[in-house]
C-alpha cells in the first residue's frame, strides 16, 4: 500500500523573514547604473530589479565565489564592477558544534525549496568532532555500484508493530516521525505545523505532555499521545482518539530529571489545558512513582491497551549505561516501539549539565541494545526508534545502519521553522522568533500554511536523500539497512587512504 | 533525618561589564536610521536596555544581545551584521575557556543553575572530564525528588580516618577508639591559588564563603596575619614554614592542617596530633605516577586523609602526565585492591573547573575535592593570569569588598549544590557518599568508542 503512496507536493516557502541568512553576501555599490545585467544572468534568483538599482534580497541562494568559473557570474559580468560577494560575517555567531551554520543553512534550503543545497554548504554533519560527525558511508566502487531502476522502486516504509499480536499493523512511508512537544513549550501554531507535515507525509506527531489541544482532533489518526509522570492532559477520552499511545519513562536532553515549564509559559490557555494553575511552574516528577519493576510497568501497558483496544504502546526511554536491559524490559512488558532518546537531543529548557553529561549519546546506545536485542532473539519484534541527535538525513540513515529501524525529530522541525539555536526557549518570550513561545504576539509571527510547508519540504528532502544512500548502497528497501554497520566507517578506525574516494 | 542543607543565595551583580559571546552589532553605512530594529524588533528591547542613541546606531559592543538575529533580519536595507565579541573569543586558554568562565559567571551572579533550551550544542566528547558521561535511572531505581526538595539527598562527607570495624573486649565493651573526623556539608573545600593578585582580600573572601558554608579554605601558614587568625574554624593551615612556629594554642584551635607530603610527613602527623588529638591532617602530594604506591603506603602508616593535587589544566606532574580523573582512578583502585580504601580520606583537586567536574572526579574515587580557580572567576576574574606576571589586575581584585566575594562564592557554591542534586537524583543515589568510585555506573568515552565503533572501517 505504501508504495503507492502519493508524497505531497513541494511548494516553495521562502524566509519568513526579510532577509534570509545565507553563507554569502551579495552588495552592489553606488557605481551600479541599474542596467539589471545580474538580475537576468543569476538562475539562482539572488537578484530583483529594484528602481534606482537591483536588490541582492535573495543572497542565501548565491553560490559564492565558487560561481567564478560560470559564464553567468555576477561579479566579473558586472560592466561598472559594482558588484562584492563575501562570506557573511553572521555566519559566525550562528548556530553552534553540532548545528553550525551551514548545518542550518542547508537545512533551512531544504525546507524553502525541497531540494539539496545547491550552495557549498555542508548540511550533512555537524562539528562536534564525534559520533555522526566522524561517521561516513561507504558506498560500493567510487560512487556506488548502485541499483538500477528508478527511485520509486526503492521503499522507504517501516512497520511500527513487528510484534504479531492481534492490533493492528501500521506502516509508515518515511522511517520517521516527529517526536513529543508539548502545548506550552512550543506555539500552537508550531504543534500544527508539525501534526499537518505528518499527516501529509502519513506518518505520525507526537503531542508530548500537555494535553490535547482540541485544533489537534482532526488529525487523530496522525497523533501520538503522550502519558508521562504530571499526567498533564491526559484522560481516557484522549488515550481513545489515537492510534498509538507513548510513555514517556525520561528524555534526553534531561535524563532521569522530570519535565519542568516555567511560570511564565503558563498562560491561561495552557494551564486549562494542562488543569493547572495559570503561571505556576509545572514539574512532571520522575520517575512514575508507581514503576519499580517490569511488573509495574507492564501493569501501565496493559492499562493503555485496555483503554484502547486498537492503540500501539510506544516507550520512551533515555540512554543509561544499562539501556540494553531497558529495552527488554520494556519488549516483555508489552511495548510495540521503543523509542530511545539519546542525550544531546532535546528541545525543551534543561539544565545545561544535563545536556552534557547525563546518559550516553545515540550512537552509542543504539548499537548496544540493537546487538542485545539480535543475541535474545527478540530483535524482529520491536520496533527500535531512535532520537536525541538526529540532524540530517544523513544521520538518520547512519543510526538506521547502526541498528534503529527509524527516526524520531524535534529540533529538525525547528529549524525547517528558522529556529537560530539561540537557546532561549526555555522562557516565555524566549523564542524571538515565535517557535517555542505561547506569547500570542510571537505566536503571531508564524503561518500555519506555511510552517506546515517547510516541513513537509524537509522532510521530503530527506527522504530524496535516504533514497540516493540506499540506491548507492545497492538496497531496495531501508529495512534492508538496518543493522549494516559493515557499511559505515568511523573516521578514527580507518586509514587515510581507504578514505579517498570511499566517503561521502 | 539531618536538617536539610540549604544554602541561602542573593542577587550580586558584576562590578564590572561582563564579557558575552554575541559581541558586536554592527550598522553598514547607509543606515537610515528608521530605527525599525531598535524600536520595533527586538523582544528583548536590547537597544532600550543599553540606552543606545537612535542617531548614532554605529558599532556597538554588545552584552544584552540575545542573539536573536531578529534585527539582522528585517533591517529593511540589509544592513546590520552581528559578530563574535573579539575579547570573548580570547577570555581564558584552551582548558579555562569562554563558555566555562561565563557559566561560573553566571551561578556567581544569580546562584541559579544554567538552564537552556534547544538541547546540546557542544562537542561530542573531549579531552579529561569531557570523555565521561554519568548514569541515570530509568524505571526500577528507588523514587528519588532532592531536586525539587521533595526527597532528602545528602552531599554530607568526612574528612578524616575511617574506623572500619570496631573491636570490641571479652565483656562487649568497645574497646577501639575512633579518631576524629570532620564532617563537611559538601564535597567542596576551597585551595590556595595558583596565582592571584596580592592582599588579604582574596584569601578573606574565601573564608567568609567556607565559613558561610559549611566547609574550609586552606590557607598559608606563610599568610597568617590577625584578620585571617579570625577564620580558624574554618582554615586550614597549610604548613609551608616551620612547623614549630604554629605553636600550641593555634594547633588547639584549628580542626584541620594540612602537610606538604615528604619521608617525615608522618612523624609531623603524629606530633601535631600529640598536642591535639582531635586535629585532622591531610597529607598533600603532588599528583603523579607514584601516587597510587605512596597513597598506600601513607595509608599503612596511619594517615588519614590524602589530597592528591594537579595542575591547575587538571594534569599531574610528570613528563607524559596523565589527567587527574585517569589517575585518581587509579589511586582509588589500588587501595579497594588492597583491601584499605575505606580507611582514608582522598582528597583531589586541580583542573575542577565546573560542577560536572566535581561529580566525575568523585565518581573517580575521590571522596571530597578542592577548588581554586573558579572561586576567583566566581569574583569576576578574567583568567588573563596577568596578575601571574604582576600586572595589574582589569577587574581589580585585589580591591574587591570581601563580603560582596564571598557573597558571589556562596552563590558558585550554591549552583555547584543544585547540580550536584541533579546528578545524583538522575542516578537514584541518595547521598554522595555512594557516589565514590561508583565507576561502574558512569560511561567512559575510551570504552564506549571500542564497543561501539572499533570494529567499523575494518573491511576486508
Ligand atoms: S528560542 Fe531560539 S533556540 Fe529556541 S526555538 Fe526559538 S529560535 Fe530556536
Ligand atoms: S582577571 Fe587576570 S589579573 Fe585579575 S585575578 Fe584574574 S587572572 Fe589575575
Amino acid at each position: 500500500m505504501m508504495d503507492h503512496f502519493q508524497f505531497p507536493e513541494i511548494k516553495k516557502a521562502p524566509s519568513r523573514f526579510r532577509n534570509a541568512l545565507g553563507k554569502y553576501r551579495v552588495t552592489i555599490t553606488r557605481a551600479c547604473t541599474n542596467c539589471g545585467l545580474c538580475v537576468e544572468l543569476c538562475p539562482y534568483g539572488v537578484y530583483q530589479a529594484g528602481s534606482k538599482r537591483p536588490k541582492a534580497s535573495c543572497d542565501h541562494l548565491c553560490i559564492g565565489p565558487s560561481c567564478s568559473k560560470n559564464d553567468f557570474y555576477c561579479v566579473d559580468r558586472c560592466p561598472e564592477k559594482a558588484i562584492h560577494i563575501r562570506s557573511n560575517p553572521t555566519f559566525e555567531v550562528l548556530g553552534d558544534r553540532r548545528w553550525p551554520a551551514e548545518l542550518l543553512a542547508g537545512t533551512w534550503h531544504m525546507a524553502e525549496t525541497g531540494a539539496i543545497p545547491h550552495q557549498d554548504l555542508n548540511y550533512k554533519t555537524g562539528n562536534s568532532g564525534g559520533g555522526f560527525d566522524k561517521i561516513r558511508f561507504v558506498f560500493p566502487g567510487k560512487n556506488g555500484t548502485g541499483k538500477t531502476g528508478t527511485n520509486d522502486d526503492i521503499s522507504t516504509a517501516i512497520e511500527l508493530n513487528r510484534s504479531g499480536d492481534s492490533r493492528p499493523r501500521i506502516t509508515i512511508p518515511v522511517p520517521l516521525y516527529l517526536g513529543g512537544m508539548s502545548f506550552g513549550s512550543v506555539s500552537i501554531v508550531t504543534m500544527l505545523s508539525r501534526v499537518r507535515a505528518a499527516v501529509a507525509l502519513n506518518t505520525f506527531c507526537c503531542t508530548g505532555e500537555g494535553g490535547y489541544p482540541e485544533e489537534l482532533m482532526d488529525y487523530d489518526d496522525h497523533i501520538i499521545t503522550q502519558v508521562a509522570t504530571g499526567l498533564f492532559g491526559v484522560r481516557e477520552e484522549t488515550i481513545k482518539r489515537v492510534r498509538i499511545v507513548e510513555f514517556k519513562y525520561a528524555q534526553g536532553a534531561k535524563p532521569g530529571l522530570g519535565g519542568h515549564l516555567l511560570g511564565d509559559k503558563v498562560t491561561p490557555r495552557v494551564a486549562q489545558m494542562r488543569e493547572a494553575v495559570a503561571g505556576s511552574a509545572l514539574f512532571s516528577p520522575f520517575p512514575f512513582h508507581s514503576v519499580y519493576s517490569v511488573e509495574d510497568h507492564k501493569k501501565h501497558v496493559d492499562w493503555i491497551k485496555e483503554t484502547n483496544r486498537k492503540a500501539l504502546v510506544s516507550v520512551k526511554v533515555s540512554t543509561p549505561t544499562d539501556v540494553d536491559m531497558v529495552v527488554v524490559g520494556s519488549y516483555y512488558a508489552g511495548a510495540h516501539i521503543v523509542q530511545l532518546d539519546g542525550s544531546y537531543g532535546g528541545t525543551g529548557a534543561a539544565p545545561d549539565i544535563a545536556k552534557k553529561n547525563i546518559a550516553m549519546p545515540i550512537e552509542y546506545a543504539l548499537p548496544k541494545v540493537h546487538k542485545f536485542l539480535l543475541e535474545e532473539g527478540i530483535r524482529d519484534k520491536i520496533t527500535i526508534i531512535a532520537s536525541g541527535g538526529i540532524r540530517s538525513a544523513y544521520d538518520m540513515a547512519k543510526i538506521i545502519a547502526m541498528g534503529a529501524d527509524g527516526v524520531c525529530l524535534g529540533t529538525a522541525d525547528l529549524v525547517a521553522l528558522e529556529c537560530i539555536r539561540c537557546h532561549h526557549c526555555e522562557s516565555g518570550r524566549g523564542c524571538a522568533r515565535g517557535i517555542a513561545t505561547t506569547d500570542e504576539e510571537l505566536t503571531g509571527l508564524m503561518e500555519l500554511e506555511w510552517g506546515t510547508q517547510r516541513i513537509i519540504n524537509m522532510y521530503s528532502t530527506w527522504r530524496a536523500q535516504l533514497v540516493n544512500i540506499l540506491k548507492r548502497l545497492g538496497m531496495g528497501s531501508v529495512t534492508e539497512l538496518v543493522g549494516r554497520f559493515d557499511v559505515l566507517a568511523h573516521m578514527d578506525y580507518i586509514k587515510e587512504e581507504e578514505i579517498e574516494g570511499e566517503l561521502d | 533525618m539531618p536538617p536539610k542543607y540549604h544554602i541561602a543565595t542573593s542577587q550580586s551583580p558584576n562590578r564590572f561589564q561582563k564579557i558575552t559571546r554575541s559581541g558586536i552589532i554592527a550598522w553598514e553605512e547607509g543606515c537610515l536610521k528608521c530605527a525599525r530594529c531598535v524600536k520595533k524588533d527586538c523582544v528583548y528591547q536590547v537597544y532600550e536596555k543599553r540606552n543606545l542613541d537612535n542617531r548614532q546606531m554605529l558599532d556597538s559592543l554588545d552584552s544584552v544581545c540575545m542573539d536573536c538575529f531578529r534585527c539582522v533580519q528585517n533591517c529593511p536595507n540589509r544592513l546590520i551584521h552581528k559578530g563574535l565579541n573579539p575579547s570573548y573569543k580570547v577570555l581564558g586558554d584552551h582548558y579555562w575557556t569562554p563558555e566555562i568562565i561565563s557559566n561560573l559567571w553566571f551561578q556567581a551572579e544569580s546562584g541559579r543553575i544554567p538552564v537552556s533550551g534547544a538541547g546540546y550544542g557542544g562537542p561530542f566528547s573531549g579531552p579529561g572530564f569531557d570523555a565521561m558521561w554519568t548514569d541515570m535511572s530509568e524505571i526500577v531505581r528507588p523514587t528519588r525528588d532532592g531536586i525539587h526538595g521533595r526527597e532528602y539527598i545528602s552531599t554530607t562527607v568526612d574528612i578524616g580516618r575511617k574506623v572500619v570495624a570496631l573491636e570490641l573486649g571479652p565483656d562487649g565493651d568497645i574497646t577501639s577508639s575512633a579518631p576524629p573526623l570532620v564532617e563537611i556539608p559538601l564535597p567542596v573545600i576551597f585551595d590556595m591559588l595558583p596565582w592571584s593578585p596580592p592582599g588579604d582580600n582574596i584569601p578573606l573572601s574565601f573564608l567568609y564563603g567556607a565559613r558561610a558554608l559549611g566547609t574550609f579554605a586552606i590557607v598559608r601558614q606563610s599568610g597568617l596575619n590577625p584578620v585571617i587568625r579570625e577564620f580558624l574554624p574554618h582554615a586550614i593551615i597549610y604548613v609551608d614554614g616551620n612547623p614549630d612556629d604554629l605553636g600550641a594554642q593555634l594547633l588547639g584551635s584549628v580542626r584541620i592542617i594540612e602537610i606538604p607530603n615528604g619521608e617525615d610527613a608522618i612523624t609531623l602527623q603524629n606530633r601535631f596530633k600529640s598536642i591535639n588529638p582531635e586535629l585532622i591532617v591531610i597529607i598533600r602530594l603532588r599528583l603523579g605516577s607514584k601516587t597510587p604506591e605512596q597513597a598506600l603506603a601513607l595509608t599503612a602508616q596511619g594517615a588519614e586523609a590524602l589530597h592528591c593535587v594537579a595542575d591547575e589544566y587538571g594534569l599531574e606532574e610528570g613528563s607524559d602526565p596523565l589527567f587527574i580523573k585517569e589517575r585518581m582512578k587509579e589511586v582509588h583502585l589500588h587501595l579497594v585492591d588492597k583491601g584499605v580504601r575505606d580507611q582514608i580520606t582522598l582528597i583531589g583537586g586541580g583542573g575542577v573547573a565546573m560542577a560536572e567536574h566535581m561529580a566525575k572526579l568523585i565518581i573517580c574515587g575521590a571522596d571530597a575535592l578542592t577548588i581554586d580557580i573558579p572561586l576567583l572567576v566566581a569574583m569576576e576574574c578574567r583568567v588573563c593570569r596577568r596578575c601571574k606576571e604582576g600586572i595589574t589586575c582589569p577587574v581589580e581584585l585585589d580591591s574587591v569588598d570581601p563580603l560582596w566575594g564571598s557573597v558571589r562564592i556562596t552563590n558558585l557554591m550554591a549552583g555547584w549544590h543544585s547540580q550536584l542534586l541533579e546528578i545524583l537524583g538522575a542516578m537514584g543515589i541518595r547521598e554522595v557518599r555512594r557516589l565514590r568510585g561508583e565507576m561502574g555506573r558512569a560511561m567512559f568515552f575510551e570504552d564506549l568508542e571500542r564497543e561501539t565503533f572499533s570494529a567499523m572501517g575494518k573491511r576486508g
